[in-house]
């Protein structure tokens, strides 16, 4: 490891006498944050970034440094932001800050948009200037194919159309459109086709529209048109709960993939059909948010990027890891994974900055809990173990979903949604 | 050259003796830590559950052992326990449990 040391030093010597050379304009500007030892540079903190940020600081012992960069002022929790649309929880409930992450932790945050990374230089770019790194973690999340969908792209989506499936002010949206629904009105949801983050959370979805619908709009129908074959995430708990808790209200439709929509009459294309919704959430196929591209890291099926399971580092990049969402990978893109991956990243970095080397043998895990109701919920819970045949993770034996929906797992999923907040940003 | 590599391997161990018992010791350690760190999401990081979930900073070794040997043979009723204690085996059972009982 000392070998990379020198590189990085040598490297470093040879920055400073190119950044003479007014030029060569990747390092403009100046340092936003002055270096001060060995440094990790995270993008994005969402439930991986901001992970990998607290736990690089605790493991190091507060000796790695570590600058986060994100561009939202708080954090918003994905996970149970469904149930914003049923009515159980606003989003002030899923909204959490920065702060102990820089008061307890030491984590340097940077507010801002990254506008170019230098895998050469070793540079964030931002508006105001760069970042140095010696490592660089992207946990850019995921970002939306609009271009799938003719009639479809972000301004429709903010306005009128919402995906919200970033959880935030399109949540809040949709939830005001159902409101205004008349009863008796049709709700049309898209899911796209696999992999898009968060497989059961189209489905949950419906099931929060649905109690909501019940509550207050019971002549109302959901209509999931599902670009998949099938449901694609706990399909028998999903099929019983629209069976059972709202009878005749849910209507699923498979390989129903929407193609096209007509905006201003709210009208979902498919190949077979042109549905008329008075309230329509078009999900769009997802990708690797687009930080990943800033790095050239997008290396699998031109949408995720492909990493080394034992450290996250990038198959395209030595010294940039990728965590979260964006990466390629055979497990479910999720908050839990998201955190799992960037503990098992954390350990490698600190390992590897420190000249030692990273765990042979990680381990992680994974439970996710869809809320079915206001009070009930149904989990799939893995333990993923590293396989080094495969190089990959392999989910260990054990691994499922519930037997039934529950009130006792409703409750467990309130508690487990404060604990993984916790666990990431306090 | 296989002599070479083996009179190397040698020297190598000797050499390395008192500083590879020192850095297996904290390889258990950090491999315990980091299968730990799985828990931390549902109970609290380092087990400080903030609510809700048992905290298990401070468990008693054979507490946490015995819970999951229970959990994984199906002893114990759980909703998603079982799922995780089948994922691992008894020795880890230990190293995780000697790391929760670590924590203050």
């Amino acid at each position: 490891m000392s070998l990379d040391r020198r590189d990085f030093l040598k490297l470093g010597a040879a920055g400073a006498a190119l950044s003479l050379f007014p030029g060569c304009a990747t390092t403009s500007g100046s340092e936003i944050v002055k270096k001060t030892g060995q440094r990790v540079v995270i993008v994005g903190g969402g439930f991986g970034g901001a992970t990998a940020a607290k736990y690089i600081r605790m493991w190091s012992n507060n000796q790695i440094e570590v600058v986060l960069i994100e561009r939202n002022a708080t954090f918003i929790s994905c996970p149970m932001s469904n149930t914003v649309l049923g009515g159980t929880r606003t989003i002030s409930d899923l909204t959490r800050s920065y702060d102990t992450l820089q008061k307890k932790h030491g984590v340097k945050l940077v507010h801002g948009e990254v506008t170019g990374i230098n895998p050469q230089n070793q540079t964030v770019r931002l508006a105001d200037g760069y970042v140095s790194y010696d490592r660089l973690i992207v946990a850019p999340g995921i970002d939306f194919m609009f271009d799938k969908i003719e009639g479809l792209n972000a301004k429709v989506a903010e306005e009128s159309i919402p995906h919200a499936w970033k959880a935030g002010a399109q949540t809040v949206m949709l939830r005001k459109q159902l409101e205004a629904m008349p009863d008796g009105g049709v709700f049309v949801m898209s899911v796209p086709k696999a992999p898009y983050r968060c497989p059961p959370g189209p489905y949950e979805r419906a099931c929060q529209v649905a109690f909501y619908l019940k509550n207050h709009k019971p002549k109302s129908k959901v209509l999931i048109l599902d670009a998949n074959p099938d449901v694609t995430a706990k399909k028998g708990l999903f099929t019983a709960a629209w069976k059972e808790l709202y009878p005749g209200m849910v209507e699923y439709r498979g390989n129903a993939e929407v193609t096209k929509v007509d905006v201003a009459r709210k009208i979902a294309k498919t190949e077979f059909d042109d549905v008329k919704a008075d309230v329509l959430n078009i999900i769009p196929p997802m990708k690797a948010g687009a930080v990943a591209n800033m790095a050239g890291l997008v290396n699998v099926g031109g949408r995720w990027c492909g990493v080394d399971f034992l450290t996250y580092e990038s198959k395209v990049h030595y010294n940039i890891h990728v965590v979260g969402d964006a990466i390629s990978a055979p497990q479910p893109k999720a908050g839990h994974m998201a955190n799992s991956q960037a503990k098992i990243c954390a350990a490698a970095v600190v390992e590897l900055m420190q000249g030692r080397k990273p765990d042979p043998n990680p381990s992680a895990a994974n439970t996710c809990y869809s809320m079915v109701n206001g009070t009930e919920a149904v989990h799939v819970a893995i333990v993923l173990r590293y396989d080094a045949a495969k190089q990959a993770m392999v989910v260990a034996e054990g691994s499922g979903v519930s037997d039934k929906r529950s009130e006792l797992e409703g409750v467990l999923a309130g508690h487990w949604l404060n604990n993984i907040l916790d666990d990431v940003l306090m | 050259m296989k002599m070479i590599k083996q009179k190397m391997f040698v020297i190598a161990c000797a050499a390395g003796l008192a500083l590879s018992m020192t850095s297996a010791h904290a390889d258990v350690d950090k491999r315990a830590r980091n299968m730990a760190s799985s828990c931390g999401v549902c109970h609290g990081t380092n087990g400080h559950s903030s609510g809700g979930m048992p905290v298990l900073a401070g468990m008693d070794k054979g507490q946490f052992v015995t819970a999951m040997k229970e959990f994984k043979s199906g002893a114990r009723p759980a909703t998603v326990m079982h799922r995780h204690a089948k994922g691992y085996n008894d020795q880890e059972f230990e190293m995780m449990a000697g790391f929760f009982a670590a924590q203050k």
